[in-house]
């Protein structure tokens, strides 16, 4: 996952510099009043170690092995802001020193691994965690799927820049400039082994490492007090409301999404003209393909494309569709949650 | 398989010593790079690294691979190592990325194999061809950077790109303790080697695996607070100072020219 030199064309390297350069420039701020304290050996010791840890060749069930990143176990001991520091600092040395991953692609790590993967790693294993006992095993299982969801996310990151470059550099004969492969090779081919080998790596070494801290240093894995606690939980439920609100900047799109085309997008000229412009100037077919033509039917969704009919206005029916996912996901997990601790109360007594 | 997933850690753990030993010494060899200013070296090499990531052209990444050869040469650097540590690698691993799109680039078949259907496309083979010699021109440039420069030395000349003083403060200390606690991971990992006599099944490798990161993670923070306690009896106070006693010499202003020239000649030359 560490991008070479020479995938990414400069362009795509600048803009993923000025990406990650606001997330370095807030997590040093942040950390700066520290750094005057243990913080600054102490994020540096960390970072030599999650460089150490990526060394580590890990046994997979299957025979195979697999190297994890540390973002897991970093995000959690120090924090999502921290952690993206910590994590830079590693794939710098590792780019500059071993010419692991290149000088010129280094935001665009950084910002797949370092900044996506420390922020996603905290988010999953605050969420998972949420309310759990010091003692419990959802915390295990929160770590796990923190180091496997964060590694997944900077996969299909880097598949994504992988994906657009023979879109938007190629010459006039359509050789593609940079990395080749269309998003429909890319991401496939890119999160094939993520899912599974580094994946399974990075989950392992997650839970792994946080028992070995739970056991030994437990202070070190915050596991939180009951106000805590309620302060994450009420910092989740901020951010959460802020994500709603932006969520009409989806309108702003214009065309569809690749491979989320209606049937009668084949028989329309413009939407003809950006399907085959998204696809590496492949034509599509005449008609729908018959299998979609079928089965695109078969079920009619309440809210079909985020428009709730009994609303005039898009962006208030965007919002209102966003709220009404958000609502579901919750009360399903509301749900799964009451009979998960029912089943335990029941085992206990 | 125990044994062989221990051995291949500990072989990946010397092998990064090894480098770093090779990096440290080829630095000091009395060469053309080693006696520049390390500011000069930076931003030439690394222009020219952007100007291969802008090339268009086979023949332009040929010229700029041919320059990081001369300038290899002209620095008392060994070409089969950087053979065999560098460009076959990396060969290696972009061939292997790269060949699939002989086939799956769209365009005019230059080739239909004898069996099957699969056809070698002339895009694709170009394509291919583009990778890798950006890949190649890129990675020699870079690292002959990383060869010739003491990182110290490189780290320092990181504020010329306005790096802030912290950040190079924080890359200096991982540097330093990136070579310790590798020595302290191999350590661990041979002593247990040298005390296994039977097999581990894979469930007890993962553990061994996973208590080794458990047991290097604890050292780690116990030797922060031991470096904190360290630096504040030597009267840190939060401050960053970096001494740099850089200085452009005559033979660094003619350097800079030539890599000037190389890099607005690639660029144009590229398109």
């Amino acid at each position: 996952m560490h991008i070479p030199d020479g995938y990414l064309s400069p362009s795509t390297c600048a803009v993923m510099y000025a990406a990650s350069a606001p997330c370095w420039w807030a997590a040093l701020r942040r950390t700066r009043k520290k750094l005057f304290g243990r913080t600054l050996p102490l994020l540096s010791l960390f970072a030599a170690f999650s460089f150490v840890t990526m060394m580590f060749n890990l046994p997979l069930p299957g025979g195979t092995t697999g190297h994890a990143v540390g973002v897991g176990i970093a995000a959690i001991v120090l924090g999502p802001w921290a952690s993206l520091l910590a994590i830079s600092l590693a794939l710098t040395i590792q780019a500059l020193f071993f010419g692991d991953g290149g000088i010129t692609t280094l935001g665009a790590n950084c910002f797949n691994m370092a900044i996506a993967g420390s922020f996603a790693a905290w988010g999953i294993y605050q969420l998972v965690s949420l309310g759990a006992k010091a003692e419990s095993r959802r915390r295990v299982v929160a770590a796990a799927l923190a180091g496997y969801g964060a590694i997944n996310l900077s996969a299909l990151l880097a598949a994504i820049e992988f994906g657009i470059q023979p879109m938007l550099f190629h010459d006039a004969t359509g050789t593609p400039l940079y990395a080749p492969y269309p998003l429909s090779v890319a991401i496939p081919a890119m999160m094939a082994g993520h899912l599974t080998i580094a994946g399974a790596a990075e989950a392992i070494m997650s839970a792994g490492l946080f028992s070995y801290l739970r056991r030994n240093e437990p202070a070190l894995v915050g596991i939180a007090s009951p106000v805590a606690a309620r302060k994450t939980a009420r910092s989740l439920c901020g951010a959460l409301a802020l994500v709603l609100l932006l969520t009409p900047l989806g309108i702003v799109a214009s065309g569809a999404a690749w491979g989320e085309w209606a049937p009668r997008d084949f028989s329309d000229a413009a939407a003809r003209a950006q399907i085959a412009a998204a696809s590496g100037n492949s034509a599509a077919p005449l008609a729908a393909p018959s299998g979609l033509a079928r089965l695109a039917n078969l079920w009619t969704a309440p809210l079909p494309n985020y428009a709730p009919h009994f609303v005039k206005s898009g962006p208030f029916g965007y919002l209102l569709s966003a709220m009404f996912g958000v609502g579901l996901i919750l009360a399903v997990a509301w749900v799964a949650l009451h009979f998960t601790q029912s089943a335990k109360q029941r085992s206990e007594q | 398989m125990s044994a062989g997933v221990l051995s291949k850690t500990v072989r990946g753990f010397t092998n990064a010593l090894a480098q770093t030993l090779v990096s440290e010494n080829s630095a000091h060899v009395h060469g053309l790079l080693q006696t520049l200013d390390p500011r000069v070296k930076l931003l030439g090499l690394l222009a020219l690294v952007v100007a291969a990531a802008l090339s268009r052209r086979l023949s332009v990444m040929a010229a700029l691979f041919g320059l990081g050869v001369v300038l290899a040469v002209a620095s008392r650097l060994s070409l089969w190592s950087l053979a065999k540590r560098v460009w076959l690698v990396a060969f290696g691993f972009t061939a292997m990325i790269a060949a699939p799109a002989l086939f799956l680039t769209p365009g005019q078949t230059l080739y239909t194999l004898p069996f099957g259907s699969a056809a070698i496309t002339e895009q694709g083979a170009r394509s291919a061809l583009l990778l890798i010699a950006r890949v190649e021109a890129a990675v020699t440039l870079s690292t002959l950077l990383v060869l010739t420069t003491p990182w110290m030395h490189l780290l320092k000349a990181l504020r010329t790109l306005l790096v802030p003083v912290e950040v190079i403060a924080l890359l200096a200390m991982t540097h330093r303790y990136v070579v310790l606690l590798t020595e302290t991971a191999n350590a661990m990992f041979e002593s247990r080697q040298s005390r296994m006599v039977g097999r581990l099944n894979g469930h007890e490798q993962r553990r061994l695996m996973v208590n080794t990161g458990g047991v290097l993670m604890s050292k780690t923070l116990e030797l922060g607070n031991e470096v904190f306690l360290a630096m504040q009896s030597r009267g840190f106070r939060g401050e960053v100072r970096l001494l740099t006693d850089f200085r452009l010499r005559a033979r660094d202003y003619l350097v800079i020219s030539g890599f000037a020239a190389a890099v607005v000649t690639a660029v144009v030359m590229g398109r």
